[in-house]
């Protein structure tokens, strides 16, 4: 390495991925963001300070080596960046596209005191590209433990916590209802954010470490949890089927045609592409569609809207975009994409046509209160500004509950309002069962989700007697602080060696103890 | 065992035409054969780009690992799969059991009541009952007599059966409503009945019970895309509540549910179905002698055509 850099030696421009013209992409499924070129991914990793004790790593849920694999970037080794960053990610190239980082990674990068932080997102998704474009997998050597584990949930909980659990030689299955694997990253995320063919090669690699996929297998209702452990032989289960149970305003006019979820209609697009011709799903929408929430899932929805041909789509939001909880390129994408923004409104009464069809909405104005349990300022309606306007399809996005499924056919302690409860292992009430991501916690992203994954493939693997094997495929990071022959303290491995014999237990002491 | 069967591999092993609109499919499913209980249903896509329908589960035999659906075929779905599922043919996806199963109410007498393509799935409820030590009287409805399936079985398990045709050609003549009001008359004690049909039937089984008082239980089976309560698309308006038919039914209280909703509902994608159906019937027209397309195209509407996302 050469001169150590500072802020005033690195670029001082970010570099920015180039974009399809929004008149353009608007009428087509194609990615919005392309991906890094060479040299752009070559600048762009010039910015990186190389921090000692980085906070990006500290905001990444799944905590990858992020200067680790910048660093390989810089010295042209993309096979080694895709390395680092598979150690804790096996999904570079959805996270790289999806995560907000701009609360994540790149919220507390020190670059972005000064100018803006270092695109991580940009770099991780080059890397991630760059590996399905060359076909690289990261296929350790697995030595099979004879433990089996069953996933319930092909999700992004559950493909991270496969992974893991994969890694460390366990038979893994993930049973999954629909009739593909990736769980709402197919049906839920749209191709011009995370083409299909991403979801497949990071499917595929999972498949590469033994795991098996079972389509067309609703747990629950097929077999329960407790079968799974009992007459199945499961030694373990995760349970990561998500939240995924549409709210619905409950407002007159509700129930009516041409009112339907994000959730329907995003399946109905991605899934069953229903924009294709030569599928048999229909998705008939209308000229001017109102979409109600704005969330990554509402933006979503809007932006399938236009490209799906409707003249007019209306975002409705109570609050402000300053409120809104998408992503600000979110939104940002779907401004240049000429959605109309209606913050600061609500909807009241959608209204029929007499024949069960949609002919407009009834919207009250808000203005902002005080600070509300979230910490953000709840809307207040202003008496006598209600108005109405046309719309002909009405897209509600304002959120899911939890799906009642698991709970309806297991003796799973569930909470008030319905979702798994855990402790903080994420263990539920129910011996060898772990539960995580939407199904915990209610509506998160992506990598929240792949970090309760990871989290719960730790605890299971506490919890099967298995060492943890993270380590091995680190040898320059295992002789740092907290870690002893590669082992990590964290992960307080060491209560797991076992004795083999009595002769050994009570003659002289052969095993490891350490402590930390 | 799961893990044995690959994906995609969903055998159908018997096949049977009760007429040139409905017809019987026995999938081997061993798993699904275990699990399912009467009132549940299942998702099938019979190809790669088809689209997922909810049909109820019309029987299971566990020893055999199979499941039976009986199919109408109204839509283009329907009638493409009329073609393909054949013996030895398999489904491209198939997903089950899904929903609540019906609840052993306890009920000592009960009419299990069938219209059209209801009747099938009516029967592992009617058996279900028989099981349980009730006193079971079926009521079955066809369009006219050529219609008429599964007689045989409902014998086997009804105490007494009340076919009804609209045409009058065997037994009584008229809607399942007809035979409802004869064993409400003739046993003042029934403790419940089960309708399943088209919602007009269901609606007008529930007006015949109303002012008896007796326990109607009705099946739903709204468009839906992926049946475990994540898209909302059918959403049923139960007793003034949204009730989502695939997680919180397909059961419901008869005399709760809101048929004016659900007939609308049913409707949605009315003029997508039926120019998908225009469309698949050019296509096939082409293929077919032209004398059976003209007797296609002659083909009247059945009355109890119910609109399963067909």
């Amino acid at each position: 390495m050469a001169k150590k850099r500072t802020i005033r030696t690195i670029p001082q421009e970010r570099t920015h991925a180039r974009e399809q013209d929004p008149r353009e992409r608007s009428r087509n499924f194609s990615e919005v963001t392309c991906v890094f070129s060479v040299e752009d991914a070559l600048r762009e990793s010039e910015r990186c300070l190389f921090c000692p004790d980085p906070a990006c790593v500290e905001g990444c849920p799944v905590g990858i080596d992020i200067p680790g694999f910048i660093r390989k970037i810089g010295e042209k080794d993309f096979r080694g960046a895709y390395d680092v960053i598979t150690d804790a990610n096996l999904l570079a190239s959805v996270c790289g596209r999806v995560c907000p980082q701009e609360t994540q990674c790149e919220g507390p990068c020190p670059v972005g005191e000064n100018l803006e932080p270092v695109a991580i997102g940009r770099l991780e998704r080059f890397v991630g590209d760059r590996a399905i474009k060359e076909r690289w997998t990261s296929v350790p050597h697995i030595e099979p433990n004879g433990f089996r584990v069953g996933i319930v949930g092909s999700g992004p909980a559950g493909m991270a916590c496969a992974a893991d659990m994969a890694k460390a030689g366990c038979e893994v299955t993930v049973f999954e209802a629909f009739h593909v694997p990736g769980g709402v990253l197919r049906y839920g995320i749209p191709d011009f954010r995370l083409p299909n063919e991403v979801i497949d090669a990071e499917i595929d690699n999972l498949r590469k470490l033994g795991v098996r996929f079972e389509c067309n297998t609703l747990v629950g209702r097929l077999f329960t949890i407790e079968q799974m452990i009992g007459e199945m032989g499961f030694d373990a289960v995760f349970i990561g089927t998500g939240a995924g149970y549409p709210r619905f305003m409950g407002i007159p006019g509700d129930s009516l045609n041409n009112v339907l979820s994000a959730n329907e209609l995003l399946t109905r697009c991605n899934m069953m592409c229903a924009r294709d011709p030569g599928h048999d799903t229909p998705l008939p929408l209308g000229r001017r569609v109102a979409v109600v929430g704005a969330g990554n899932t509402a933006m979503d929805a809007t932006r399938v809207c236009k490209r799906l041909g409707s003249e007019k789509v209306y975002c409705i939001y109570r609050r402000t975009k300053a409120e809104s909880p998408a992503r600000f390129e979110e939104v940002h994408h779907a401004e240049e994409e000429g959605i109309e923004f209606h913050w600061l409104t609500t909807p009241i009464e959608i209204l029929g046509d007499g024949k069960g069809n949609v002919r407009g909405m009834r919207c009250i104005r808000m203005e902002l209160g005080e600070p509300d349990e979230s910490g953000r300022r709840g809307p207040v309606p202003i008496p006598g500004s209600e108005f109405e306007f046309e719309a002909d399809t009405v897209v509600i996005a304002i959120g899911t509950h939890a799906n009642p499924i698991i709970g309806q056919t297991s003796r799973l302690k569930l909470n008030r309002r319905g979702y798994i409860e855990v402790d903080g292992n994420l263990a539920t009430s129910l011996a060898g069962v772990f539960a995580g991501g939407d199904i915990v916690t209610g509506a998160a992203t992506v990598i929240e989700a792949m970090g309760a994954g990871r989290k719960a493939a730790r605890s299971m693997k506490t919890w099967l007697g298995i060492r943890d094997t993270d380590t091995v495929y680190l040898p320059e990071r295992a002789g740092s602080d907290d870690k002893l022959f590669g082992i990590d303290f964290a992960e307080k491995s060491f209560a797991r060696v076992h004795l083999t014999s009595p002769e050994r237990a009570s003659g002289g002491d052969t095993t490891l103890t350490i402590r930390p | 065992m799961p893990g044995t069967r690959k994906d995609s591999s969903f055998e159908i092993v018997a096949r049977e035409d009760f007429s040139d609109v409905t017809f019987l499919l026995e999938i081997r499913h061993p798993l699904m054969a275990k699990a399912a209980q009467s009132g549940q249903f299942v998702i099938v896509m019979s190809h790669a780009e088809g689209e997922r329908i909810p049909l109820t589960l019309a029987d299971f035999d566990r020893g055999k690992g199979t499941i039976t659906l009986v199919v109408q075929a109204v839509g283009k779905t329907t009638r493409e799969m009329q073609q393909t599922c054949q013996v030895g043919a398999s489904l491209h996806a198939l997903v089950g059991p899904m929903g609540v199963p019906s609840r052993a109410s306890g009920a000592k007498k009960v009419v299990c009541v069938g219209g059209g393509l209801g009747v099938a799935p009516v029967f592992p409820q009617a058996r279900g009952f028989k099981e349980a030590g009730a006193y079971v009287i079926g009521v079955i409805g066809f369009r006219t007599w050529k219609l008429i399936f599964w007689e045989d079985r409902f014998r086997s398990c009804c105490d007494e059966l009340i076919l009804c045709t609209d045409d009058g050609s065997v037994g009584v003549k008229g809607p399942v409503t007809e035979g409802v009001k004869r064993a409400i008359a003739a046993h003042p004690d029934i403790g419940e009945i089960v309708a399943i049909g088209p919602p007009v039937m269901m609606k007008a089984c529930a007006e015949a019970t109303r002012p008896h008082n007796i326990r109607t239980v009705v099946s739903l089976n709204p468009v839906m895309v992926d049946g475990t309560g994540m898209c909302g698309g059918c959403r049923v308006r139960v007793g003034g509540q949204v009730k989502f038919a695939c997680v919180d039914g397909p059961d419901f209280d008869g005399h709760q549910v809101d048929f004016e909703d659900l007939t609308t509902r049913l409707k949605r994608f009315a003029a997508e179905e039926k120019s998908a159906l225009d469309r698949w019937s050019e296509s096939c027209r082409m293929k077919i002698p032209p004398e059976r397309a003209v007797e296609e195209a002659l083909a009247l509407p059945d009355p109890f055509e119910e609109v399963a996302g067909g």
